[in-house]
């Protein structure tokens, strides 16, 4: 037979496995379903069973609501036409409302109100999620890092959409919902905010994002490398000699000089994942509020190089010059 | 399943790469190394220099000197002192410029603005506008002189818009309205729409910065002050106006920008500053001469010779793209004025016989420091060495 490690089992066929027994105050688990051969290539080849619930189905309706306030509102822009709204879909926006409307909840739905109903919909459907992850790992006497993390992200989706926008005191501030169209705000955001690769804040953000890439690839081929002596099974494993977890090890103590251990591994991660979006906000919240340049900030704060002048003046400066 | 796994193999990242441009491209550096100063033009898409017209015959200067053209003809408005025989030479060549014999348009040849019975009549509008144009191209010459670095006989001629057209091909128009519901409702623009190379931008930033004399700048001091208001989506329309002008001009933001900071002057490459009058110089063609002819363009329908208003009913205008057509100097340079001296108007060139400068409404005032900004030689020799390393090591 092959050699099989977590990624590459006997996909065993059945009676399927309901999990463990639900405590009180809890809603019913919907399934199993069966088994996947695909998802059985990819992880567990049972499917279900999942656990909605209140919040589960609460989340997924606000979402449902939030995706067809978007979706209605470009096809609309498009007169309804579902060949230009494929072929668009890509351009296609609904935009938040403009600046003469400042920072309040009294804008018509046409012009930017859906934007405003849309992302109320989205957070209340990411609240709920949020909330879901943090009860179900209660559930099952696990700690609350997962929740935490993704508390992280949620910190970043609301000083973009929320938080800085109010701090503003303009809608026109928050990213509009589309594929295309938010890039070009990130874009223009930048230029207009002189350049955020100069924004420490988000220099930390592609660090530790960057750093968790990294780290993902170095832990995950570690553990792919010691596969072979079930380096998956990490914790049985720590205090004997000889296996996968202390070859893992080594390896790193004899190519860098020290280790991380079979616990810290996933500190480091967890860390540099939750501070990428942590920093990231930081840095977003500061922009507009209070730095208007990150470029002469950075200048004026030694951080980033002045080069000599070309010697180009600003023609508005000069006198009589036109308008 | 090998079979299908392969194909997936091969026809995945085939699809993936399919917006690249494939082949070699040509770099210089512009600037001090590690800003990324850089131009970068593919040669296979780089737009092509077009064809120059020769002159109709060759200009003599005894020709130049000769009995003015008022002496000899009626109605004679703009070009009354330039000699009969310079103004029957200039309009063998407009005719070239303009509705050349044989173009597969109405009326092609001198009759495109003339009654053949009555030359001197204004009776077709098209001579109305000729003439109108012809004082623009004259203040064009005479006034905008920074936005062409102010080198000798660098200038327009009709040839530079129209290319052998009645319309110049690179024309824009006032987009509609967006509608007061979400019905169609593109927010001006979320499209993809070539003005503003296929981004998602504001389709029509053209209305207000091109014609109207909005704000272009957004950027602000390193703090929040009370004067930095510029929104995102305000910002947005300045970069469709920046991308209309990477494309109409074919060059990279780093021809005039330092992208570490776009806004800052001190920073920039001199053509920030020609492209800053530039921006004025189309302004004032827009305003002062194309919208000032007001009813004089036909309705469209109404016309013998087609559609010359847009959607919103506002005469087809210039930008960018109008005259440097995907090329940074337009005609890469050629400078065709020298053979048609009566087109460089009147102010800063003595040597032409004094014809009275048609001055607008509103001429620009230019001042001579402005043009030692423009001129290259001002750069930093930083500046110019890393230009001189960038092009021997280019490889």
């Amino acid at each position: 037979m092959a050699y099989q490690n977590i990624f590459t089992q006997v996909q065993l066929r059945g009676e399927l496995e309901a999990g463990v027994p639900l405590g009180p105050h809890n809603d019913s688990r919907i399934g199993p379903f069966g088994t996947s051969w695909l998802m059985g290539k990819l992880g567990g080849a049972q499917l279900g069973p999942i656990y909605l619930g209140t919040l589960g189905v609460a989340s997924l309706m606000c979402g449902f609501i939030a995706i067809e306030i978007m979706g209605l509102n470009m096809l609309a822009s498009v007169n309804w036409d579902p060949v230009q709204f494929v072929r668009q879909l890509f351009w296609l926006s609904l935009e938040p409302p403009s600046a003469k409307y400042g920072f309040t909840f009294n804008v018509p739905l046409a012009e930017g109100g859906w934007w405003i109903g849309a992302g109320f919909f989205l957070t209340a459907s990411i609240l709920l999620w949020w909330a879901r992850t943090y009860t179900r790992a209660k559930e099952l006497g696990m700690g609350t890092h997962v929740a935490w993390a993704f508390a992280s992200a949620i910190w970043l989706y609301l000083v973009l959409g929320f938080i800085r926008p109010m701090m503003m005191g303009s809608w026109a501030e928050a990213v509009p919902f589309g594929i295309f169209p938010h890039l070009d705000w990130t874009a223009a955001f930048s230029i207009r905010y002189g350049n955020l690769f100069y924004n420490p804040f988000h220099a930390l953000s592609i660090v530790f994002l960057y750093g968790s890439t990294l780290l993902f690839a170095m832990h995950g081929a570690t553990i792919l490398a010691v596969g072979r002596y079930g380096g998956e099974r990490e914790i049985e494993q720590i205090t004997d000699r000889g296996t996968a977890s202390e070859r893992a090890a080594l390896f790193w103590r004899w190519t860098m000089g020290w280790n991380a251990t079979m616990e810290s591994i996933h500190r480091w991660a967890w860390w540099f994942a939750v501070l990428t979006t942590l920093t990231g906000g930081i840095g977003i919240l500061l922009t507009g509020t209070v730095v208007d340049n990150w470029y002469l900030w950075a200048v004026q704060h030694g951080f980033a190089l002045e080069y000599p002048a070309t010697g180009v003046v600003d023609p508005a400066t000069l006198p009589g010059a036109p308008q | 399943m090998n079979m299908v796994n392969r194909l997936v193999a091969i026809a995945l990242p085939a699809l993936l790469l399919a917006g690249c441009e494939l082949g070699t491209k040509e770099q210089e550096q512009v600037g001090p190394r590690g800003t990324a100063l850089v131009l970068i033009s593919d040669p296979d898409t780089k737009a092509k220099v077009g064809d120059i017209p020769a002159p109709p015959y060759e200009l003599t200067a005894e020709m130049v000197a000769g009995d003015k053209a008022s002496t000899a003809y009626e109605n004679v408005q703009v070009l009354g002192d330039t000699s009969v025989d310079e103004f029957n030479y200039l309009m063998q060549a407009m005719t070239t410029w303009v509705a050349p014999d044989g173009a597969p348009i109405k009326d092609a040849g001198c009759t495109y603005c003339h009654n053949p019975e009555n030359m001197a009549s204004d009776e077709k509008y098209t001579k109305v506008v000729a003439r109108k144009m012809l004082q623009m191209t004259r203040n064009i010459n005479a006034t905008w002189v920074p936005h062409f670095a102010g080198q000798e006989n660098a200038g327009v001629t009709c040839w530079t818009c129209h290319r052998g057209n009645p319309v110049p091909v690179n024309n824009w128009s006032t987009a509609k309205p967006d509608p007061a519901t979400i019905n169609g409702n593109k927010r001006g623009g979320n499209t993809p729409a070539p003005s503003v190379a296929y981004a998602s931008l504001n389709y029509d930033p053209f209305t207000d910065y091109l014609a109207g004399k909005e704000n272009i700048r957004v950027g602000g001091k390193a703090f929040p002050t009370a004067a930095s208001k510029a929104a995102i989506q305000t910002t947005e329309k300045t970069y469709g106006l920046m991308m209309h002008m990477s494309q109409g001009l074919g060059v990279n933001c780093s021809f005039c920008h330092n992208s570490n900071n776009f806004a800052k002057w001190e920073d920039s490459r001199p053509q920030r500053v020609v492209a800053w009058y530039g921006i004025r110089m189309v302004r004032d063609i827009n305003n002062n001469y194309i919208t000032a002819l007001g009813d004089v363009w036909p309705a469209n329908g109404k016309g013998a010779y087609g559609n010359r208003r847009g959607p919103h009913g506002d005469p087809l205008k210039v930008n960018c793209a109008t005259c440097h057509q995907g090329v940074n100097k337009p005609l890469g340079g050629y400078k065709m004025l020298k053979d048609y001296p009566t087109l460089k108007g009147a102010a800063p060139a003595p040597t032409v016989a004094a014809a009275p400068a048609p001055a607008p409404a509103e001429t620009a005032a230019v001042d001579p420091e402005a043009l030692l900004a423009a001129e290259p030689a001002a750069a930093g020799a930083m500046m110019v060495a890393a230009t001189r390393r960038g092009k021997t090591s280019g490889g």
